[in-house]
């Protein structure tokens, strides 16, 4: 076959770069480790207390609460719907968890924490789940609706615990075990869990069903509906024993501890790029976007910077992550118009 | 070429008219862990209509594609009447009046009719305002150009599909195009909008344009075009002038063998009825329909899009709450509220839309497949991989299911491909009562044969199989009775041995 242009006489352009696909496909689905990779190595080159095992199992107790209800929000997040009310059901947890613990005993104030915590879950899935609210709409008005909760009960006073030495409650935020913190092991013996729900159990499946195609779900016999709910209920647990880990840790709680937390736990569920229209994510990613934040907040503390400049390079990474995911399932880094 | 010079001078004039207004060379694409074309050469000429055939997942879509600026080539020239072009973005094909019809409809649910229509150069007033006025009236020109029953301002996501494919089509006609690529354009249209889609390529064809049509369906590929490429695994096994070949030879150049045409077994005796309904209504959609499906049997239920069928199929599926009659599974009233009462009294139903109803696009294929079944590949909520890679083993290969692997995210395969994926999603149930909807919608010719054979085996395993088609050849194929529904109502039953194509034609028309 000749490859002679007989009708022009001009050499013709080539069509394209060949492999261009190899690389595209393993910054597609290595994207974020790759990311992550780079910024542990520019912050060990930068400061050389970065690398050590305290620091980083300081980052690790650090991220440990937002990462925690990340993991629910995660879920939420692949049934593709928000869960913005989980930073003020944060503050009402703690609140009410620290608050019972003088009155009740610490193990009633953790259940009765709980039962309030995922009942308030239960009315989020049932509004976006069999009420088909908009769950960003539904969420939104309960972030509010927990704060004026949480006031009501408090009286605005903040709360603590009097004896902060005598109770066993303090081992869930202060406590180690095998030389790793309490809290680290919560966050990451969950995840473990939430991973193996979502790739191992049924109820896994329709989640990622439910977020990819409702429609298809639907014909398949999966009740959305019921699945929706679930999620929620598991978005307001993973809260509820973050709620453990802060109170359990400061041994008291203002009305507000929680404020903004729902964003900054949406941000690691991005980062670890879970799409916001549905369908995918996973447990293992999440846990390396919430360790990304965790690593620049720590990175820039070393570094000497001004703890509020976590939050302007915290946008810039997430804006960079979602370019990146965007560019590489292009092919371009900017979009060509003719 | 040394023919060239035995040509008479007004003969070769011609041959210069007719010189190739398109040509690809040596186009391979690849993409990860498949190669998708390999070296494959492709001319279209001026006012031609040139078919492109080949089995599932051989590479037509791709090569198009590749045309329309969807998907860069890894390596292959494009020369537009005979100046060598690139073709990087789909705008940048537009621009070079080279229009691609997506197999897979890529509308705008949520906009208006001419919105879609026009969406990238709507007509702007002062201010970049839409000028509504003009949108509205150039649209319907063009809607009436192919006399479709709907208006400008409807809600294309209120369209039924074969509405939205004529929207598909009405898009390729706003500028006028040089070239004009229709990816199976008539899988999902009925009879009468086919005859004014063929008369709107006779018209494009008049013009000069010069048209690639790819379709499954023989009858149309050899009214329609003037020479046919054979595509077969990404590679190009020849190209045929349309009058020098038949449905075999072309047949033959495409899987590799002829078809098999022998008549089928004569099934069983049915055995007791296992799915009967009655009197069953649903608004005016349709109405008093009563029918009996029996373990053994395959009843095909033939009609007009929009004379019922789905909607009856998705009524006993729980769908669609009836307003009158019964259902009875196995001799019992059934109430279905929803499709998991549905797939537990074992009714299964593989929808006739894949890509909106039958898959998540997302998924891989295994775990699309055994998504109806969940509960049967789990143990106490855990699920059994084992038993979901057995189902998707089994049914892969009794599909003859062409993708990379099981880990492929179904959206990657080929369109006749994702259709076998809901196939095998449905077939893999082993119900008691089996509705498959359009189930060969899109299937290489080939497979169409397979899935015929494999769609009667199932019925002699002891399941009741209704099969709604609105291909003819389908229903006679499948059927051991045929149900001919008009405008919601059961006009006639046949028994498969005495039906003739006339009467079919005349019941479902409502003569
Ligand atoms: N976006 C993609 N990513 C990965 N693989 C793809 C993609 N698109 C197509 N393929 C693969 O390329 C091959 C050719 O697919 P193509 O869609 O061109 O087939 P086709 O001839 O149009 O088939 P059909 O008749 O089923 O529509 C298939 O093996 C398919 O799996
Ligand atoms: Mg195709």
């Amino acid at each position: 076959m000749t490859k002679l242009d007989i009708q022009s006489g001009q050499a013709a352009p080539r069509l394209g770069v060949p492999d261009r696909d190899a690389l595209r496909e393993t910054l597609q689905k290595q994207g974020i480790l790759i990311a992550f990779a780079l910024f542990l190595v520019g912050f060990s080159l930068m400061s050389d207390r970065f690398a050590s095992w305290d620091n980083v199992s300081t980052v690790f107790r650090q991220v440990s609460i937002i990462g925690t209800m990340a993991l629910g929000v995660t879920v939420v997040v692949i049934t593709g719907n928000l869960d913005l009310s989980v930073g003020s059901l944060l503050s009402f947890a703690t609140v009410l968890v620290v608050d019972l613990h003088d009155q009740i005993g610490p193990a009633p104030a953790i259940l009765v924490m709980f039962a309030a915590t995922l009942l308030i879950g239960c009315v989020n899935g049932l509004l976006v789940g069999y009420g088909r609210l908009n769950s960003l709409i539904v969420t939104l008005g309960m972030l509010s609706a927990i704060q004026g909760l949480t006031l009501i009960y408090s009286g605005g006073q903040n709360v603590d615990i009097a004896d902060q030495e005598g109770t066993w409650f303090a081992v869930f935020g202060r406590g180690f075990l095998l030389g790793l913190a309490v809290p680290t092991l919560i966050f990451l013996g969950l995840a473990v869990a939430f991973h193996v729900m979502l790739t191992r159990t049924s109820f896994g499946r329709r989640v990622f069903a439910v977020g990819g195609n409702p429609t298809a779900s639907a014909f398949s016999g999966v009740r959305r509906a019921r699945v929706v709910f679930s999620a929620y209920v598991l978005s307001a647990f993973t809260t509820a024993c973050a709620a453990v880990i802060l109170g359990s840790r400061v041994m008291g709680s203002q009305n507000n501890v929680g404020q903004g937390y729902e964003l900054l736990v949406l941000s690691g569920v991005i980062l670890g790029g879970a799409s916001l229209l549905g369908g995918s994510g996973s447990i293992p990613k999440t846990v390396i976007g919430v360790l990304i934040l965790g690593f620049i907040q720590n990175g820039l503390l070393l570094m000497g910077y001004p703890y509020y400049a976590q939050w302007l390079v915290t946008w810039v990474v997430i804006i960079l992550a979602v370019w990146l995911d965007v560019a590489s399932k292009r092919g371009a880094f900017f979009t060509r118009t003719s | 070429m040394s023919r060239v010079a035995h040509h008479t001078a007004e003969e070769l004039a011609d041959l210069k008219h007719r010189a190739p207004l398109l040509r690809l060379d040596g186009v391979t694409k690849t993409f990860p862990g498949v190669k998708a074309l390999d070296d494959v050469s492709f001319d279209v000429r001026h006012g031609e209509v040139h078919a492109l055939l080949g089995e599932n997942g051989a590479g037509k879509s791709t090569l198009m594609k590749v045309l329309a600026g969807v998907h860069r080539a890894n390596s292959g020239t494009i020369h537009l009447n005979g100046e060598p072009v690139e073709v990087n973005s789909p705008l940048e094909a537009k621009a070079r009046g080279i229009v691609l019809v997506h197999q897979e409809l890529s509308l705008a649910p949520e906009l208006s009719v001419a919105e879609n229509i026009f969406l990238g150069s709507l007509p702007t007033k002062r201010f970049g305002l839409v000028s509504w006025k003009r949108l509205n009236a150039a649209a319907t020109h063009i809607l009436d150009r192919l006399g479709v029953k709907f208006e400008s301002y409807d809600r294309v996501g209120d369209l039924s599909i074969a509405n939205q494919q004529m929207v598909e089509i009405a898009r390729a006609l706003v500028f006028t195009p040089k070239v004009v690529v229709f990816d199976e354009p008539t899988a999902s249209l009925t009879d009468a909008e086919k005859v004014v889609l063929f008369d709107v390529i006779a018209g494009l064809k008049k013009e000069g344009t010069g048209i690639v049509y790819i379709s499954h369906r023989m009858d149309e590929i050899f009214t329609l075009s003037d020479r046919i490429t054979v595509l077969r695994d990404g590679q190009t096994r020849g190209t045929l002038n349309t009058r020098d070949t038949d449905e075999d030879g072309v047949t033959r150049l495409m899987i590799g063998r002829s078809l098999d045409k022998s008549a089928r077994k004569a099934a069983p005796e049915p055995g007791p009825v296992a799915l009967e309904v009655k009197g069953l209504s649903c608004g005016d959609l349709f109405r008093d329909i009563s029918f009996s499906l029996r373990r053994g049997e395959v009843v095909g239920m033939y009609g007009l899009v929009g004379a019922g069928r789905t909607e009856i199929a998705e009524t006993i599926f729980g769908l669609r709450a009836k307003d009158g009659g019964e259902i009875r599974i196995d001799g019992a009233p059934v109430d279905i509220s929803g499709p998991p009462d549905a797939i537990r009294h074992g009714v299964a139903l593989a929808p006739e839309s894949r890509k909106e109803q039958g898959l998540v696009l997302g998924m891989n294929c295994r775990d699309n497949m055994s998504l109806s079944q969940l509960d049967a590949v789990s143990r106490g909520g855990w699920l059994d991989r084992g038993a979901e890679q057995a189902i998707y083993d089994e049914y892969a290969g009794r599909l003859s299911l062409k993708a990379p692997s099981w880990r492929t995210p179904v959206r990657n395969l080929s369109g006749g491909n994702q259709q076998k994926v809901v196939l095998g999603k449905w077939l893999g149930v082993k119900p008691r009562v089996l509705i498959v909807d359009e189930p060969t919608r899109g299937i290489d010719v080939g497979s169409k044969s397979e899935i015929h054979a494999l769609i009667r085996r199932l019925a002699a395993e002891g399941i009741a199989v209704l099969v709604i088609s609105s291909e003819m050849p389908e229903v006679l194929a499948v059927s051991d009775r045929i149900l001919a529904l008009y405008h919601g109502r059961l006009a006639r039953e046949f028994a498969a041995a005495d039906v003739t194509e006339d009467a079919l034609v005349q019941a479902i028309s409502g003569l």
